[in-house]
């Protein structure tokens, strides 16, 4: 059997996910022989080299750098597949949506980060270097931008979890997973 | 109460024996038939909103825990089309509040994640997730809510209500802009004690209603429903006994009216 290409990325997520994949352990091996790796933090290949069958997502988008990586993903990837709550439904960083009582939740949660004095930033600056992407105005997840085809709840998904997911993915099959592999937390 | 003739029923082509008066949902436990649920909880008068228990009789889609079964009705209970409804209810309730269920203090004992998991739903809805905005009420001393996971199930209000004697919750506004309030500006005004059973466990269904200081009692893998689906303590007979004992207080009087105005005299004396 040809060998899958595999892309992944990890965008507004904690890398959590992609730690997750690290522990299926020495199945890492067994997983080498049905797939081979594109561009992934894994292998630190920050361009596609071909098309992808596969394209894992850790994380939704909260900045514009995020959206393009995720558009980039859908055009070069067949399948796409939202891993971990971040990339399902925007996980912990979906938080600074809805602040509560605030009109400009995005401005209240950097005033929180920076201009407190609960951090060492003697001239409240918020981080605005040209070369950081800009930030959104609100968290989206990966179905609010583009097609997904599958996903892999959990926070992060076990390495069990994402092991069968793959294995069926592979077999060109929708990743089912029993009782005990469906988890949100 | 009822005359507790006995009565036949079918559900999903088995035939069972119930007593008349008992609502489906309670004729369905007494035999190990687990029906979905999310505003029923057992000793407070069922309410019928959450419409997770929807079955469908002669041909009707109704409430199985207000639903009073009848001698000789058809009941349809795990078909696809019944069990599409109640996935597709509990999937928008993720998408109407915020179910942050990795920060969840509910995680792992909840309702309606176990519910999710039972019903196996893991893909994608086509429903926008509605992100709204909504208070937390920190101010008791004891207890917090959290209203962006509030499921709106009322049990509260009648565990409050009917157990406690207590009113402190009620149903304020409409339609979707329908929530729970507090009798009073704020949790800390109302005379909520962490001692009332609205405040146990078993009442909020999700981690809405908070006990202050102790949250994540238990470690990820022994929590609840880990390992154990809801529902299985039914299907199971283990929780059999005592829930025979609490049914009693349950049970629907035919002669009441069921949906708004259920006699609550005889679920103080049942409590006593
Ligand atoms: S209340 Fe339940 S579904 Fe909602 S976030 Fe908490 S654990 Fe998840
Ligand atoms: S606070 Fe809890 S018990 Fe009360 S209505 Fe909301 S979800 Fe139900
Ligand atoms: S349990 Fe019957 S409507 Fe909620």
């Amino acid at each position: 059997m040809k060998k899958k290409r595999i892309a992944t990325t990890s965008l507004a997520g904690c890398f959590g996910c992609h730690m997750s994949l690290l522990d299926i352990d020495e199945r890492i091996f067994d997983l080498l022989e049905l797939v081979e790796f594109d561009r992934s933090p894994l292998n630190d290949l920050k361009k596609f080299t071909r098309r992808c069958d596969i394209g894992l997502i850790e994380g939704g988008c909260c900045n514009e750098e995020n959206v393009h990586v995720l558009r980039e993903f859908r055009q070069n990837c067949d399948i796409l597949v939202a891993v971990g709550q971040c990339a399902m439904m925007g996980g912990l960083p979906v938080m600074r949506n809805a602040i509560m009582h605030s009109d400009d939740p995005l401005r209240e949660c950097l005033d929180e980060a920076f201009c407190t004095p609960k951090v060492l930033n003697p001239e409240n600056q918020i981080p605005n270097d040209p070369a950081l992407p800009l930030l959104l105005d609100k968290v989206y997840t990966c179905v609010d931008v583009v097609k997904i085809d599958y996903q892999i709840p959990g926070c992060p998904p076990s390495g069990e979890t994402i092991w069968r997911a793959l294995n069926a993915l592979v077999k060109n099959e929708a990743p089912a997973l029993e009782y005990d592999l469906i988890k949100y937390d | 109460m009822s005359d507790n003739k006995k009565i036949t029923l079918t559900i999903d082509g088995k035939t069972i024996q119930a007593e008349s008066g008992q609502s489906i949902m309670n004729a369905c436990d007494a035999q190990g038939i687990y029906i979905p649920r999310l505003c029923d909880s057992t000793g407070l008068v069922p309410q019928g909103s959450c419409r997770v228990c929807s079955v469908k009789v002669n041909g009707r889609v109704v409430a199985a825990c207000t639903q009073p079964a009848e001698d000789g009705a058809n009941i349809e209970h795990e078909s696809d089309e019944i069990q599409g409804y109640r996935k597709d209810l509990v999937r928008m309730l993720f998408h109407e509040g915020n179910h942050l269920c990795p920060i969840c203090e509910a995680s792992g004992r909840c309702e309606l994640q176990a519910m999710a998991y039972r019903f196996g739903i893991s893909q994608a809805t086509t429903y926008p997730y509605l992100q709204p905005v909504r208070p937390v009420d920190a101010s008791h001393p004891d207890i917090a809510l959290d209203n962006n996971r509030c499921i709106l199930c009322g049990r509260c209000i009648r565990a409050s209500r009917d157990v406690d004697g207590k009113n402190v919750f009620e149903y304020v506004g409409r339609g979707i802009h329908k929530r729970i309030g507090v009798n009073g500006d704020c949790l800390a005004d109302t005379n909520a004690d962490l001692n009332d059973y609205a405040m146990s466990l078993e009442v909020c269904p999700v981690g809405c209603i908070i006990r202050k200081g102790e949250g994540f009692f238990s470690p990820v893998g022994e929590r609840q429903y880990d390992s154990d689906k809801i529902g299985s303590n039914i299907e199971n007979h283990t929780a059999h006994s005592s829930l025979g004992k609490l049914i009693k207080v349950h049970q629907i009087d035919p002669n009441d009216a069921i949906h708004d105005d259920i006699d609550q005299s005889n679920v103080n004396e049942d409590k006593s």
